[in-house]
């Protein structure tokens, strides 16, 4: 069966709950998706940005060393970090952004967390000449400077949003909120594969560029597919794109990693589907944070672009049918994967892919040594290095 | 027929066209908004319109989101606010809707909830981020509970659009006049005129107009083309400067003004 259903449905999640003056916006979209998407002039230009200047196809790169470290499973990271602009979010950005070109929008908005996925839609709007406002929570901006000032310098405009928690989910209703306003002619570029259908599918098949080059890399290198994929999961697209091209091959384990923050006991995390509850929130039914009347509690994790109360429809499918499993690491575990991989490997992960790598430590002892791992490496640490530098109570000028 | 059909059949007959006034449940507490409530149908409001406080809402401006942080700082819960209403129910029969988003909803359960409402004396529920898409559940627990399921209309709406709400929705129409968030404008979009006009030739329901109506001369003008004006931020505005009877006083005048306006159409 294919998912998600005409109406944006997978299983009992995904859906379309928003408010009616979106409507109109969001069938338009979904329109205009359907044809582009088996539009060879569409498909070609896609594939041409994703390869001249994204940078692709990044490396399956052998991580010997960790490996060895470890003593378990053969490990290979999918190298998203090595993409321009640093993150895998820049191939979700051409193609909405070679969308909205179609759809004739002068204007694209977009949430963003660790703003990587704003500095993704800033970088493509400069490219196409269109005009950017970016929507980031106020915690976040002081988290992300450098990539505020990223931001501004490729001309987008970054409105700090107080509301709330100042954070993630905040952005995300501003963002509505500014699209509400002017949908005649603003295209609202989603960064992860949450948010109102057909924003999950469109970002998964965006994104699933990732798990096809895994699959075709790890074919080549060790001529049969991984035992296990793992990948970070805030919203949810790295480890959707990765997971996509494998979802019917059935014995390939999928492993979501969230972010567990002070730990799932302290409450204070963003790990919904590890402990979160159904509910709908940003346009679509899922696993949230939430208490028990309905209300949307604070996320928290060291890392900006995991702080997100809620997670992709898609994922909580994956979890309720039992195809994909999903864990958690702590802010402290997420910085002794970011350690060890810059020690093991010299390659700095971003926080958000440190989730990932910590996981390694757990799972890769446990498989024979003729099993392989697939790990996303969605992002670069660069942007995180203040963040690292405070935990572990350094000074940086 | 729904305590909210009987007033604007009431109001018809009359040749009076209905003042729709919001509040925040909750804001400061629960106790005053079910005073608030009084003071407003005192003052000649027609239908009083609660908003049930949620962490986050995507279709509101400032005003409203200050209201609900409020609201939810004072521990206001659904459960809460039905038992306010029902005790409210005792002194008046003003209909109330109660006005928010989904998810309070869906936790407390889509029949559940319905059932409940209507015993506290709710009449009806407007969920802003429930489209008929998705409001299948929602409209059949409401109407075997006798609860109207009020429907949301926008300038963005074709005439595709119309038919598929117009059907849904039970009570009456909620036109919302401008694309973008709750919040008073200092005009009202001309455009408000031909859709109304478009609705009515798709439904026999009522058609209230809101979003951005701010005083007596915009009530005015709204009123002229529909059977109901919604003013709510406008109103909640007056929670941020006012308190205790001050408060109480204050909305009562302005709740009479804007009647006042209406009725000048």
């Amino acid at each position: 069966m294919r998912l998600p259903d005409k109406q944006g449905h997978f299983g009992q999640f995904g859906g379309r709950y928003v408010p009616e003056t979106l409507m109109p916006a969001l069938l338009e979209l979904e329109q205009a998706y359907a044809h582009y998407k088996n539009d060879r002039e569409f498909k070609e230009e896609f594939a041409y940005y994703l390869r001249q200047y994204v940078g692709r196809p990044n490396p399956l790169y052998f991580a010997e060393k960790l490996t060895n470290r470890l003593g378990g499973a053969r490990i290979y990271l999918k190298r998203e970090d090595l993409n321009h602009t640093g993150a895998h979010k820049i191939n979700n950005t051409i193609g909405q952004g070679l969308l909205a070109k179609r759809m004739g929008k002068s204007r694209v908005i977009a949430e963003t967390g660790a703003g990587q996925h704003g500095v993704a839609t800033a970088t493509v709007a400069a490219l196409m000449g269109m005009e950017c406002e970016v929507f980031m929570g106020e915690e976040d901006i002081h988290r992300q400077s450098l990539n505020v000032f990223r931001m501004k310098l490729l001309g987008a405009r970054v409105t700090p949003v107080t509301a709330g928690t100042a954070t993630l989910k905040d952005a995300m209703n501003e963002a509505m909120r500014n699209w509400v306003t002017y949908v005649h002619n603003t295209f609202y570029v989603i960064g992860t594969t949450a948010g109102p259908h057909p924003y999950p599918m469109m970002v998964r098949d965006f994104q699933a560029v990732i798990g096809r080059e895994a699959k075709a890399q790890h074919r080549k290198a060790e001529g049969k597919l991984p035992d296990c994929l793992v990948a970070a999961v805030g919203g949810g697209s790295n480890a959707m794109g990765l997971f996509y091209p494998f979802l019917n091959d059935h014995e390939v384990r999928l492993i979501g990693v969230e972010a567990a923050g002070y730990g799932i006991s302290s409450g204070k995390h963003a790990a919904p589907l590890c402990a979160g509850e159904v509910g709908v929130l940003h346009g679509n039914k899922t696993y949230l944070l939430q208490d028990e009347f309905g209300q949307i509690a604070p996320a928290h994790s060291i890392s900006a672009g995991l702080d997100y109360p809620g997670v992709g429809p898609e994922h909580a499918w994956l979890k309720e049918s039992g195809r994909a499993s999903y864990v958690s690491v702590t802010d402290e575990e997420a910085l002794a994967g970011f350690q060890l991989l810059t020690r093991e490997e010299g390659i700095l992960p971003a926080l958000e892919s440190s989730h990932a790598i910590a996981y390694l430590l757990k799972l890769a002892p446990t498989l024979a040594k003729d099993k392989t791992i697939v790990v996303c490496l969605s992002g670069r640490g660069d942007k995180d290095i203040h963040t690292v530098a405070e935990a572990m109570g350094v000074k940086l000028q | 027929m729904t305590r909210i059909g009987e007033k604007f059949k009431e109001l018809g007959e009359k040749g009076e066209k209905a003042l729709i006034a919001f509040i925040t449940a909750g804001d400061p507490d629960l106790e005053f908004t079910g005073e608030c409530i009084l003071e407003m149908e005192k003052g000649g409001a027609d239908i009083i319109e609660l908003g049930v406080p949620f962490s986050d809402p995507m279709a509101d401006g400032p005003t409203i989101q200050k209201s609900s942080e409020r609201a939810l700082t004072a521990g206001t819960t659904l459960p809460k606010i039905l038992a306010m209403v029902k005790s409210v129910r005792q002194r008046s029969r003003v209909p109330i809707v109660l006005m928010g988003y989904f998810n309070p909803v869906f936790r407390f359960g889509v029949a559940k909830f319905a059932a409940a409402a209507v015993a506290a004396g709710v009449d009806g529920v407007l969920l802003v981020d429930l489209p008929p898409e998705e409001a299948g559940e929602f409209k059949k627990a409401a109407a075997a509970a006798g609860l109207d399921l009020i429907s949301l209309l926008t300038p963005t709406s074709d005439a595709g659009r119309i038919a598929k709400v117009a059907e849904l929705g039970s009570g009456f129409i909620y036109y919302v006049s401008v694309t973008g968030v709750t919040g008073a404008r200092q005009s009202v979009a001309d455009s408000m005129f031909g859709k109304v006009a478009e609705i009515r030739e798709k439904s026999p329901l009522p058609v209230a107009v809101g979003f951005g109506i701010s005083d007596p001369v915009q009530a005015a003008r709204v009123a002229s083309v529909a059977d109901g004006v919604v003013v709510g931020s406008a109103i909640v505005k007056l929670f941020e400067e006012f308190s205790g009877e001050e408060l109480k006083s204050r909305l009562r005048g302005f709740v009479a003004e804007l009647k006042a306006g209406i009725g000048n159409c």
